[in-house]
């Protein structure tokens, strides 16, 4: 059985929800800490893509970083090569699929911090930004890894976007979900069922380990 | 020296009503109490010099540097304003050690100065042999202390204390009014500090102001305000006084004299000038200045005799309740003896009648 598929969207997985984790930390702050014009726009634009139907982001998508546009050219002017249809694609994809979510999970997750550890940090000089990490960060580290591995199962799932943007290329674009749509597709309903298994007991495993690190020690039984 | 004209105003909104702070005031070194009610401003006033609210109008001048000014539109950010500030509660990261608590604030000293300062500071406020432990590890005066050392690691140009000793127990009180007495003689620094306690008000405060409704009723010392309360409302608020709507009957310059006749009742009052006969005025009388005794047979001249209503004891003192509202303080032993008494002949003093 070819597990290339899963192999490859565990990485797609992991790298997407590294970079996502440091879009979404950087864009929570702001829309918690700061107070600039268009801040609200902001908001919205990042919960467009929750609400967007999956065909519609990787449309835009395509348009974004497709072989005709700007980044695309750009791209293959430095690599050589397209960025649409490969593996960095599929990541690409996936950061569009979680970051939203991941952005506001931490924005709920900053702005439950007691509102007088930051008036007392700023009232000790604290910059902004050793306040976030100093202070800010440790006090929801809890909700954060949470939030984290939740992005990382939405990572692992997403099918629209991906094959929108990266194709189903086996062995170098196709992630699991493609598989499994593949598998049913060519009628290989063995594959499709053990993708499926190992699929969910890694999203059980995901939201227990979510709930868990939400938990504070001591309540948990 | 602090200089802050303040103006800050908020709409009706679902969940409360319109308010509008408007102060003025000048604070030196020393401890100057901002007493009042719940809702009066006093918090608000404390943002407003930190730099956590933004002024609609005025301005705040630290030693001579602008802190805010809503004209031109100046405004440091809190953490360029050397304020200290203490909070309801310690407020210190529940994530680090008390010495990391420390260190945290001291990053904007040079390395060594650095742990030199943190050093002296711990162990000036005894909290050396405790450093390495979290806040939630150490007691809550041990807590108290850090945050004060924590605050003054920064070099502050003055302390902004927002009820500190709330929640803290008697014993615990006592030992925050020595630190802070403490940090009076070490470190001579402007500090205002917001309590609704009277005691802790008196027992801290170089001068004091009195806020009420977002406005300053009255400013001086305690015992200056407590002698002469400027208005109802400052009165009601220190809750020691009786207010008795009354109405001039005789003024008699050439004795020091006056009359008053309040609830049917003839009043001999002080001399008092700018008022005019049948003026209607509220007589401020304190509750311990009433003399009052047990009524036995005939009473002297100017006494007032009044059926006693009910009476409610603190630690120190019995309040008696008489009628038309009037409330004496005597000492409970005395009480004691004369508990059984209905009658009660009451004497004010002339020079204790004040009016408003």
């Amino acid at each position: 059985m070819n597990f290339s598929p899963l192999t490859l969207s565990l990485e797609v997985a992991i790298t997407a929800t590294l970079i996502s984790l440091a879009i979404a930390l950087l864009i929570a702050w702001a829309l918690s800490f700061l107070e600039f014009r268009g801040k609200e726009f902001l908001d919205a634009a990042i919960t467009l893509p929750l609400v967007l139907p999956p065909t519609v982001l990787g449309y835009y998508l395509l348009i974004v970083i497709g072989r005709e546009s700007w980044i695309g050219k750009a791209w293959e002017a430095i690599t050589g090569g397209s960025l649409v249809f490969t593996p960095k694609a599929a990541v690409i994809a996936a950061i569009v699929h979680s970051a939203p979510l991941l952005t506001k999970y931490l924005r709920a997750a900053i702005e439950s911090v007691d509102p007088v550890y930051i008036k007392a940090g700023r009232s000790l000089g604290l910059p902004e930004w050793r306040l976030f990490l100093r202070v800010v960060l440790p006090l929801c580290q809890r909700a954060v890894a949470a939030s984290t591995v939740l992005a990382f199962a939405r990572s692992l799932g997403d099918f629209g976007v991906t094959i929108m943007i990266a194709g189903n290329i086996p062995g170098k674009t196709q992630t699991v979900s493609v598989a499994i749509y593949d598998a049913v597709e060519s009628g290989n309903g063995q594959l499709a069922r053990t993708l499926v298994l190992i699929v969910s007991a890694i999203g059980l495993l995901v939201v227990w380990l979510s709930n868990r690190m939400q938990t504070p020690k001591a309540l948990r039984g | 020296m602090l200089e802050a004209r303040l103006q800050k105003r908020f709409a009706k909104t679902q969940d409360s009503s319109e308010f509008e702070l408007n102060v003025h005031f000048e604070i030196e070194v020393g401890t100057t109490v901002l007493f009042g009610p719940s809702g009066s401003g006093k918090s608000l006033t404390l943002d407003l010099i930190a730099g956590f609210a933004k002024l609609d109008a005025g301005r705040v001048l630290l030693n001579d540097r602008l802190l805010a000014d809503a004209g031109t539109g100046v405004f440091l950010a809190p953490q360029l304003r050397r304020c200290g500030y203490l909070f309801q509660r310690p407020a210190l990261f529940p994530h680090l050690t008390l010495r990391e608590n420390m260190m945290l604030a001291a990053m904007g000293l040079a390395k060594l100065e650095r742990h030199r300062k943190v050093n002296a500071l711990l162990d000036s406020f005894r909290l050396g042999d405790i450093a390495s432990r979290k806040p939630n590890e150490v007691s809550g005066g041990q807590r108290q202390r850090c945050s004060i050392a924590r605050a003054l690691v920064t070099v502050p140009a003055m302390l902004l204390l927002d009820e500190p000793s709330n929640g803290l127990d008697t014993t615990l009180k006592h030992e925050f009014y020595e630190v802070l007495a403490q940090i009076q003689a070490d470190f001579p620094l402007p500090v205002l500090l917001v309590t609704h306690d009277l005691e802790e008000a008196f027992l801290l405060a170089d001068r004091m102001l009195v806020l009420v409704d977002g406005k300053i009723a009255q400013a001086g010392t305690p015992r200056e305000i407590l002698n002469q309360p400027a208005s109802a409302p400052v009165a009601n608020l220190l809750g020691l006084f009786n207010l008795l709507p009354a109405e001039i009957k005789q003024l008699d310059p050439g004795n020091n004299k006056s009359k008053l006749k309040w609830n049917e009742t003839e009043l001999e009052g002080p001399y008092y000038p700018a008022r005019l006969l049948g003026d209607r005025v509220t007589v401020c009388v304190r509750r311990d200045e009433i003399s009052v005794s047990p009524k036995m047979g005939k009473t002297e001249k100017g006494s007032l005799v009044l059926t006693l209503e009910g009476a409610s004891e603190t630690a120190r003192t019995a309040l008696l309740h008489f009628e038309a509202g009037l409330i004496v303080e005597l000492p409970l032993e005395e009480f004691a003896e004369n508990r059984h008494h209905r009658e009660w002949a009451l004497r004010m003093p002339t020079s204790t009648l004040r009016i408003l």
